[in-house]
């Protein structure tokens, strides 16, 4: 470290970030390269490339439902999550209160717990309690874990938050639902946005708390999960390319709406 | 009372669904071998078949792997979240989402990747041998690839922390104490890693609480090579059907985690590691 320039150093850094994400990328590049072979085997390099298998894996019904199941399940998870979420974060981050800092760490409680053992408590729960399991009782279990991360992420947003803005539309006669409206939701609503996509993602890759509650339904990684287990076929891998991708698909998009927002916001002030 | 109010719903939602499940799982804890219901009455029998038996092999291989992936993490993160806080500038967000997409897939999915590459006639092993001609035997079902598997899924736990942590030091600090002669090292050990700790310690707590809690990466990558207390858990509730006993295991697991969790995060000020730009 001693002799070596700043340039020098940096460069190294920026060396070993590339090194360590293309580590990361490395099994999502071989489950697509898999998800390319006609024959039932995957074996590199690869001898006969195809498509049957995409083709095969779109035009199977089991998929369609899995699908279904898989994305009614995130989609309640994201719209429960962010407006619970979101209060939370004002009660985290935006008001004094006496219990706050008792309340923040009871927030980060579930995230910091495992998940496989907490999947297996909500199965306990709900045998005891005698509801029966199906994608809504996996609803439940992924909110247990989302709430708080969702929370998290909106947090960040009200930190940087003014207090003074809506101070100042109560001064001006507004009464609490014209100030939550006009003023508090447009100036959260980037942190509002990312929060939603956390929501989203997170519940459509869930694996150890769908495992132990979604009872006779399933979701796309227990599917995967199962066949990878017991009845591999090149369909697993197309299934693990087509979750990646819409994975990655959804948060450049909400991203390019982050960024497009701001610029928007910016060349309005600026004129 | 208005951030009290504010914080009600989500109290409420998490004393049914995360403070009641704990409890229930307590509950069956102490209810006798193989019962589905609560409502026997109470016995220590699974917590004296647990300290009888040879669970503690499992805790500790599982306490073993979850140092190591910390280690491991804390090196080749550090790096990067110095790199995101002082030296990637506009490239700092496109870097962090690349780092943040591999979170939504599925862990087991990105595991099965690893199992195609190392795999006999995979991606690695079939270049080497259609390009080299070298035949190599597979790396897989061996320890250190469980341990390669933990470290490659929790970077984004251990990297996210840590960077707030690094972002926490005010770089005129930095500055001025080179200003004063300092060598870089002694920057690095006098004023950058005590002002980062606070994030630096919330990267370890997540790391190691979640890699405690691991066992895809054992079952995938591992083989049968080692079992955590996790696959143990697992194993009582579903092939044996031994639910208390699966539940006794949890509770300790859970006393492990908890108390560390705890003890740590009661010393912190989470507005200062969260809200500081």
């Amino acid at each position: 470290m001693e002799g070596m320039s700043r340039s020098g150093r940096h460069a190294l850094i920026w060396a070993w970030t590339i090194a360590v994400l293309v580590f990361l990328y490395i099994p999502g590049l071989c489950i697509f390269l898999a998800s390319l072979t006609a024959s039932r085997y995957f074996q590199f390099p690869i001898q006969r490339w195809g498509l049957d298998w995409w083709r095969k894996t779109f035009d199977s019904i089991e998929v369609h439902q899995l699908f279904k199941t898989s994305i009614s399940i995130a989609l309640a998870v994201m719209v429960i999550a962010v407006v619970i979420a979101f209060f939370g974060a004002l009660a985290f981050a935006r008001y004094n209160w006496k219990g706050r800092s008792i309340y923040q760490k009871l927030v980060l409680l579930p995230i910091f717990f495992p998940q496989s053992v907490l999947g297996l408590a909500l199965l306990l729960w709900f045998n005891a309690i005698g509801l029966e399991l199906s994608w809504k009782t996996a609803v439940f279990a992924h909110l247990v874990w989302i709430i708080p991360v969702v929370t998290l992420v909106i947090s960040i947003q009200v930190y940087s938050f003014d207090p003074a803005l809506e101070e100042a539309a109560f001064d001006l006669g507004a009464t609490r639902w014209q100030v939550l409206r006009e003023v508090t939701l447009p100036v959260l609503l980037p942190g509002i946005v990312s929060g939603s996509l956390f929501a989203f993602l997170l519940s459509w890759g869930n694996f150890p708390l769908s495992l132990f509650t979604t009872g006779a339904d399933t979701t796309i990684p227990e599917y995967l999960y199962a066949k990878m287990v017991a009845g591999y076929t090149p369909g697993v891998p197309v299934l693990g390319t087509v979750s990646t991708l819409g994975a990655a698909l959804l948060l450049l998009g909400g991203y390019w709406l982050i960024a497009m927002r701001r610029r928007q916001k910016n060349s309005r002030e600026g004129s | 009372m208005a951030g009290f109010r504010n914080a009600l719903p989500l109290i409420i939602f998490l004393a049914i669904g995360f403070a009641a499940p704990l409890l229930a799982v307590i509950g069956y804890s102490f209810m006798p071998e193989r019962s589905f219901g609560l409502l026997h009455p109470p016995t220590l029998e699974n917590y004296a078949a647990i300290f009888n038996g040879n669970s503690y092999i499992s805790f500790g291989w599982s306490l073993l792997l979850a140092v190591l992936t910390v280690a491991f993490l804390a090196l080749i993160c550090y790096p990067i979240a110095y790199g995101l806080a002082r030296v990637f500038g506009p490239w700092a967000p496109v870097i962090t989402l690349l780092f943040t997409i591999p979170l939504f897939v599925s862990e087991n999915v990105r595991l099965y990747g690893w199992l195609l590459f190392f795999i006999k006639n995979g991606v690695l092993l079939g270049t080497l041998k259609s390009v080299f001609g070298l035949e190599l035997e597979s790396w897989l079902f061996t320890r250190p690839m469980i341990l390669l598997g933990m470290v490659y899924v929790y970077v984004p736990f251990m990297l996210f922390p840590m960077t707030l942590g690094v972002s926490m030091v005010p770089n005129e600090t930095r500055e001025a104490a080179l200003d004063l002669g300092a060598t870089r090292w002694q920057v690095f050990r006098e004023v950058e890693l005590p002002l980062s700790m606070p994030g630096i310690v919330i990267g370890f707590l997540l790391t190691f609480v979640l890699a405690v809690g691991a066992i895809a990466e054992a079952k995938i990558l591992g083989g049968q090579t080692v079992i955590p207390i996790t696959h143990d858990i697992e194993i009582a509730f579903t092939y044996a059907q031994n639910w208390p006993l699966g539940a006794a295991l949890a509770v300790l697991l859970m006393l492990v985690v908890g108390i560390l969790v705890l003890f740590v995060l009661r010393r912190f000020d989470l507005d200062a590691v969260l809200g500081r730009r």
